[in-house]
């Protein structure tokens, strides 16, 4: 199979699907002319021209309605945030407009719409621009909220994001864009609510993504030399959750550690910990453990910032105790 | 033109364009990292500004804040730790570059959030009104943020209850890689004043005197309780938007002529010669300037990074502190 670069991915999928569907346009500030602040969306200015790649003003609130009005009557919009940060300022449309409408209308008006861009911390960006948001969208029905760790997987989630008749959350990892995976030729649509096992393993279930998941795979290679068998799974989307997947895993393992960028308190992480203590619980031999970013705002230090992120030695020691390694 | 008035001007903003080369060096060198928007090309606002108010005054601003933070009256060399990521720095390491605060020159920031901070500028003159204290409040974001929802609630608020504000629009014509042109309808952006019963002015910014007479009048009308005031002020930056801007929306033959043209350090050092400063005494500044530089890098160089407690105890303040 072809290597491709995690941007390159979303790039593909974007493409293939404007080729595929008139009706989809997408907008967001220096997507065009800049070719994307992040070069997601290199090259698809030219393809498509101005009125379907569209440049906006800084005005989050502003253009994510102008989607949510337009999805609610005929289009399919996609929406780049710079980086997820932003669509803070754009909260209201999300909550109460994409995530709401279709209820509201008593299932006269599905919103399809996909609101995209670089998610969670960076390198030493300051805490206003290092959310992980996750634990803010996966809160709300009515809403899907996706999170690829791969190339593949973003690709393929992206074309099921856009193709997909609600709002779509659609959490691109910052520091994953220059990541390469393979990526097949044909096309290929990942369902949502199916996650990943992304390495198989006997001794205990570890469930991450994003960021972490590089961290994560990592140390599951490092321990496996020490004879312990980690099974990695990766949710891809956070809601729905795959929790099937995760419990099967976990009642093979017997051990279970949740490994996430967001803040502790709350979230998919503890999500994760309800479901599997609920569903598996007579299986567990072990208190399930979770590794996470320190609970503080980002700070802006070198030293502090490689604390804050959650560290291979915080994935280690849950894994090892856990086991009951010393 | 008194030379004695322009002197002290052109020293800062000279020292603020090199302490700003310095981070950009620095940066380059990987002891800066994450986002550096620099200020260079602009710094006869900030200066200018400075000049017209008092040290009572507040000021709030952009991730665009150095040059604020030293014309407040912040030391190089808190600038430099911050930037270095120092417990010296003036946010102990935690804020930034784009996070800079100085609680005691009364600068307020230093936000990443574009538009964020126009009703916290707000907030601060509505304080002001409250107490009956006649300080004025300054709030400063560039021309891409006049599109956004935060400054038109903020200047909807200020307009309302005639805070005493001024709000500058430092308009350096592009907004990251967005030229003004593709970003909104209208030519001249204090038109948006209007909406807000709102006094306007517009002026170019390039000579620190001439900005500092222009400010004025919206300082004076805020103090005296006329209400706020929109002023936009062009300028133009001459480097990228920030270290990871490689700039190809504007062509290097532009910014080679706003260099030529528009340089406010320049222009003030040119206005000093011809005012009969002689050359030595101009070279004995720019030498004074050299060392305070040398020095803030060295310092920071040698400062500790913050400490984990640090961090923690920075998350909430502790009860009972501000009645103390
Ligand atoms: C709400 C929000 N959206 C997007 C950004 C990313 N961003 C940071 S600065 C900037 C451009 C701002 O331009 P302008 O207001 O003209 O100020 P300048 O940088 O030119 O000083 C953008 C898009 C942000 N920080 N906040």
């Amino acid at each position: 199979m072809r290597e491709v670069r995690y941007r390159d991915a979303l790039r593909e999928a974007m493409a293939e699907e404007m080729r595929r569907d008139p009706t989809v346009v997408l907008m967001g500030e220096e997507v065009g002319h800049y070719q994307g602040a992040y070069k997601v969306t290199q090259g698809l200015l030219e393809e498509f021209g101005d009125q379907r790649v569209i440049d906006t003003p800084i005005a989050e609130a502003g253009f994510s309605g102008i989607a949510v009005g337009a999805a609610m009557t005929g289009l399919r919009p996609i929406v780049e945030f710079m980086t997820w940060n932003f669509s803070l300022v754009a909260f209201d449309q999300i909550v109460n407009n994409a995530a709401k409408m279709y209820q509201m209308s008593g299932g006269q008006l599905p919103v399809p719409v996909v609101f995209r861009g670089p998610n969670a911390s960076a390198r030493q960006v300051g805490s206003q621009h290092s959310h992980a948001v996750e634990p803010f969208y996966t809160n709300v029905p009515g809403l899907y909220v996706v999170y690829p760790s791969t190339p593949r997987d973003a690709k393929g989630l992206l074309k099921t994001a856009i193709r997909s008749d609600n709002p779509v959350v659609f959490l691109e990892g910052e520091t994953l864009y220059n990541a390469k995976g393979e990526v097949p030729e044909e096309e290929e649509l990942i369902p949502f609510g199916v996650a990943r096992v992304a390495r198989e393993g006997t001794d205990v279930t570890v469930v991450t993504w994003g960021r972490p998941y590089v961290t994560v795979m990592k140390v599951a290679e490092e321990l496996a030399e020490r004879g312990v068998s980690c099974e990695v799974i990766d949710p891809r989307t956070l809601r729905p959750l795959d929790h099937e997947t995760i419990v099967e895993s976990v009642k093979k393992t017997n051990r279970c550690v949740v490994v996430h960028e967001h803040w502790p308190y709350g979230g998919p992480g503890a999500e994760i910990v309800d479901r599997v203590q609920r569903d598996a619980f007579d299986y567990l031999d072990a208190p399930i453990l979770r590794a996470t970013n320190l609970d503080v705002p980002m700070p802006y230090a070198i030293e502090l910032e490689n604390e804050v992120i959650v560290t291979e030695a915080r994935v280690r020691e849950a894994i090892e105790r856990v086991c009951y390694l010393d | 033109m008194a030379t004695d008035e322009l002197l002290p001007l052109y020293r800062q903003m000279l020292l603020i364009r090199r302490v700003e080369e310095e981070a950009a060096r620095a940066y380059v060198q990987g002891k800066i990292g994450g986002f550096l928007h620099l200020y260079i090309g602009q710094e006869a606002i900030a200066v200018g500004t400075e000049a017209a108010i008092q040290k009572r005054d507040a000021v709030i601003t952009t991730y665009r804040d150095h040059g604020f933070a030293l014309a407040r009256g912040m030391s190089a060399r808190a600038v430099m730790a911050e930037l270095f990521g120092r417990d010296t720095g003036c946010s102990r390491g935690l804020g930034g570059s784009m996070h800079m605060f100085d609680r005691e020159n009364r600068f307020y920031g230093g936000h990443g959030i574009v538009g964020g901070h126009v009703a916290v500028g707000a907030g601060i003159a509505f304080r002001a009104k409250y107490l009956q204290q006649d300080d004025v409040t300054l709030c400063f974001f560039g021309e891409g943020a006049t599109n956004i929802g935060g400054f038109h609630e903020g200047l909807s608020l200020a307009g309302l209850w005639k805070l005493p504000a001024v709000f500058v629009c430092e308009n350096n014509l592009y907004s990251m890689g967005t030229p003004l042109v593709r970003s909104m309808p209208a030519k001249d952006l204090t038109d948006k004043a209007a909406g807000y019963s709102m006094a306007r002015d517009r002026f170019d910014g390039h000579d620190v005197l001439h900005v500092r007479d222009r400010i004025r009048e919206a300082v004076e009308r805020a103090r005296s309780g006329g209400g706020p005031t929109l002023v936009e002020i062009l300028t133009y930056r001459f480097r990228g938007h920030s270290m990871s801007d490689p700039g190809k929306y504007r062509t290097s033959e532009e910014v080679e002529e706003k260099k030529r043209q528009h340089d406010p350090v320049r222009i003030a050092r040119q206005g000093l010669l011809d005012a009969g400063t002689p050359e030595a005494e101009l070279a004995a500044v720019d030498a004074g300037v050299e060392d305070e530089v040398r020095d803030a890098v060295r310092f920071a160089d040698e400062s500790p990074p913050p400490t984990l407690e640090t961090m923690y105890d920075c998350v909430l303040a502790p009860e009972g502190g501000l009645d103390a």
